[in-house]
């Protein structure tokens, strides 16, 4: 980003080395054989707990892989993602996990930029507060999910009676059982668990930045709304960018929030909880597959899109 | 001298063969309500009496997720767990992976059975399951608040709506704000299935699939018994009760704050455990009917006890098996936490109805008891379950119109099922 439009010319050699004579080149060509030999452990453990059910989950799609046939799996073509693709029911697990993804990664980014730069000013207690801040994002989701579920109860729940006391409601609310409902409390629940991701990895960021900068633009008279837009956001928008990517490719799988706070109708699904019923308690691991393997492209569609997206913001800079 | 001794350990382990090995066998039980507790109970009693160990694995509360835990368990062929606890619906769907417990238990013993339910466990010939308790849904309600309000126990769900109506509002009126008319499980899991089921047939509007695998569900009976159901939400019954499971119920009747609850009949004795705050002002009936032409009616739940294939010691799980599906111990159960036995006589016996005294009428219940149509539709009943419950729960959440919801819910079964050849 920071590179002058003059170096590439003086770089490149170095980018692409000329032929090197025969005894470097033994040298280099031993260094890569190390290189890969340190390599090797983790590229085969990675194989083995990644790649091998990735690809075992590709091969079953393919197949009317079913839990309770005993039978060895028969290819059947791509007769399991037409299923998916007709099937209602996913659709509607698209659009939730979607307006999901899209609502809670919107607020995590606007309510975690606040508080990174709230945190970034200097005040007393403000290391406490930054390890304080990070609580939820500790606490395992399926642990914060029941926790928040029993916080939702229509009858006991605590925030019902908060919000009955301050006089917003006049009545209960059973905030997870009705489809409309639930969904805002999967969303609230997301935005207070990872909100903490978003601060620290704009925090990060911010506290990269030189303070001539700031010292730099207080001379010349702005303001501080026309700082952070003229002067914080352009110059982390790359951080930003990862950390939304980041929050995005979570949000699109997210399984426990879902299955542990909703009612599990075929309304409230999100694709992953869609994926599980195909696969365990319809057992038809064929077709779980095949829509796991939908919901990889999707995931995979993002990141090629945040790849592109990527360099051109570098190209941009540069 | 080692020579004798070894000669001495040979014959004592010829001799007395039970002395030879104490083997350590797996059970998984229940976890609602006292479920767990009595189980490690009577798995203890047994492990005292013969010798062995055994060990309990707990699972999740709701039935189709362990039904998911166990199914990975057995297509993996593991181990782990011995004795498998298989809800009624589910012998046709697991039968493969279990042993033929025949061998292991007597004509007689089998005979004192509700021969239904044997049948039920019977696949393909093989026994691949002992009956342990059975179900069916139940009313229960406030005796104490029916007197003080002046209403008679309700014979439809009509008049179930209006006295709960009365009743709750009379209540919250009188400062008890929390009181809800009415609550049952409509959690969109197979809970809500039964419930369902319950209403559709107290209308005589079928069984979702008939015996002979036909989708009946589309009719004008079912599309009332819904409707029914779906004006309870908001008026007699909480929001909440959308998310409710059998302790979600459970929970908001027992500390007072509903009038009428359907429950199963493992509630009876913890409604009338001393700490619960209900303690002797519940009363138990058959659940009303659907109008007048209606029948009173209740679906059949119910476990069973299974041993695993893959089990490494299949005699002794079956020993903890029998034990645990004797007359002796179904008694014990049915007194200390209204388990409903499975053998007939148990329904006979002075100590058992001392402390379950519905037990009279539950006989009734029984026999007219609704089964869901996991026997016809085999392995893909939990795909019928699932479209049928969510059908339901989007008719309850209002999201749907009865007609609109069955209407589409026949087509997918219909598609699903093949035309009738499950």
């Amino acid at each position: 980003m920071s590179v002058p439009s003059g170096m590439p010319a003086t770089t490149t050699p170095t980018a692409t080395p000329a032929p090197p004579p025969a005894s470097v080149s033994q040298l280099s060509r031993q260094r890569v054989r190390s290189a890969w030999l340190f390599l090797l452990p983790t590229l085969v453990v990675l194989g083995m707990v990644a790649g091998w059910p990735l690809l075992r989950t590709f091969w079953f799609a393919f197949t009317n892989a079913n839990l309770s046939n005993p039978e060895p799996p028969q290819f059947i073509g791509l007769e399991n993602f037409a299923t998916v693709w007709d099937d209602p029911d996913w659709w509607q697990s698209v659009r939730n996990t979607f307006f999901f993804t899209g609502i809670s990664v919107t607020l995590e980014t606007v309510l975690g930029m606040m508080i990174a730069l709230t945190l970034n000013t200097r005040f007393r207690g403000r290391g406490v507060l930054r390890a304080a801040v990070l609580v939820p994002w500790a606490i395992p989701t399926v642990v914060s999910a029941r926790m928040w579920g029993w916080m939702f109860h229509d009858v006991y729940g605590v925030i019902n009676a908060m919000f009955l006391h301050l006089g917003f409601i006049d009545a209960p609310i059973a905030w997870t059982a009705d489809p409309r409902l639930s969904m805002a409390a999967v969303i609230a629940v997301d935005v207070w668990k990872t909100t903490p991701f978003m601060t620290l990895l704009l925090l990060a960021a911010l506290q990269m930045l030189p303070d001539e900068l700031y010292e730099a633009a207080k001379l010349d008279g702005a303001g501080p709304i026309r700082v952070f837009f003229k002067v914080t956001l352009p110059l982390i928008r790359g951080p930003m960018l990862v950390a939304i990517i980041f929050r995005v490719l979570d949000a699109m799988r997210v399984f426990d929030l879902f299955y542990v706070l909703t009612t599990n109708s075929s309304e409230s699904m999100s694709m992953a909880v869609y994926a599980r019923q195909q696969m365990f308690e319809f057992q038809e691991l064929g077709l779980g597959a095949a829509a796991a393997s939908m919901l990889f492209a999707v995931i995979a569609m993002f990141t090629v899109v945040y790849l592109v997206l990527g360099r051109s913001a570098v190209e941009e800079a540069a | 001298m080692r020579n004798v001794l070894k000669g001495l350990a040979v014959a004592t382990a010829v001799v007395v063969p039970t002395l030879a090995v104490a083997e350590t066998v797996a059970i998984s039980c229940g976890t609602v309500g006292q479920e767990f507790e009595q189980c490690k109970l009577g798995a203890e009693a047994w492990a005292k009496k013969s010798g062995h160990q055994v060990k309990l694995v707990s699972g999740p509360t709701d039935a189709s997720e362990q039904l998911t835990m166990f199914q990975q368990q057995l297509s993996a062929g593991a181990s782990d767990i011995d004795v498998y606890r298989v809800d009624v619906v589910w012998p046709g769907l697991l039968g493969a992976h279990f042993i033929d417990l025949k061998p292991y238990v007597s004509e007689d013993v089998l005979k004192q059975h509700f021969p239904a339910i044997v049948e039920n466990n019977t696949v393909g010939g093989k026994l691949v399951a002992m009956p342990w308790f059975t179900d069916a849904g139940l009313l229960y309600y406030r005796k104490d608040l029916l007197e003080k309000h002046k209403q008679k126990p309700p014979t439809t769900w009509q008049e179930l709506a209006e006295v709960a109506k009365t009743v709750q509002d009379a209540e919250r009126k009188a400062g008890n704000d929390k009181m809800q008319g009415f609550v049952f499980q409509a959690k969109a899991a197979e809970t809500l299935t039964c419930n369902a089921l319950e209403w559709i047939d107290s209308f005589r509007g079928g069984t979702i699939i008939s015996d002979d695998g036909k989708v009946t569900i589309n009719n004008p009976k079912a599309v009332e018994a819904l409707k029914t159901a779906a004006s309870w939400i908001g008026t007699i019954s909480p929001q909440g009760v959308l998310n409710y499971e059998e302790e979600g119920a459970r929970g908001v009747f027992q500390s007072g704050n509903a009038v009428f609850m359907r429950n199963w009949p493992y509630a009876w004795a913890l409604a009338n455990a001393p700490d619960s705050p209900v303690k002797g002002k519940v009363a138990v009936m058959a659940l009303p009917k659907g109008g007048t032409d209606g029948k009173s009616t209740g679906t059949l739940g119910g476990w069973q006890l299974a041993v695993s294939k893959y089990s490494k010691n299949p005699a002794v799980a079956a020993d903890l098996v029998k034990y645990l599906t004797s007359a002796e111990e179904q008694k014990r159960r049915a007194i200390v936490a209204s388990f409903n036995p499975t053998i007939a006589s148990l329904y006979k016996d002075e100590e058992v109805l001392k402390v379950n005294p519905f037990y009279t009428s539950l006989l009734e219940t029984f026999t007219n008891a609704v089964a869901r149509p996991s026997k016809v539709t085999g392995a893909k009943y939990s795909r019928v379950s699932a479209e049928f419950r969510n059908a339901v729960h989007a008719v309850l959440s209002k999201t749907g119109k009865p007609e609109d919801k069955l209407k589409a819910l026949q087509k997918k079964l219909e598609s699903l099922g093949r035309g009738g050849k499950w």
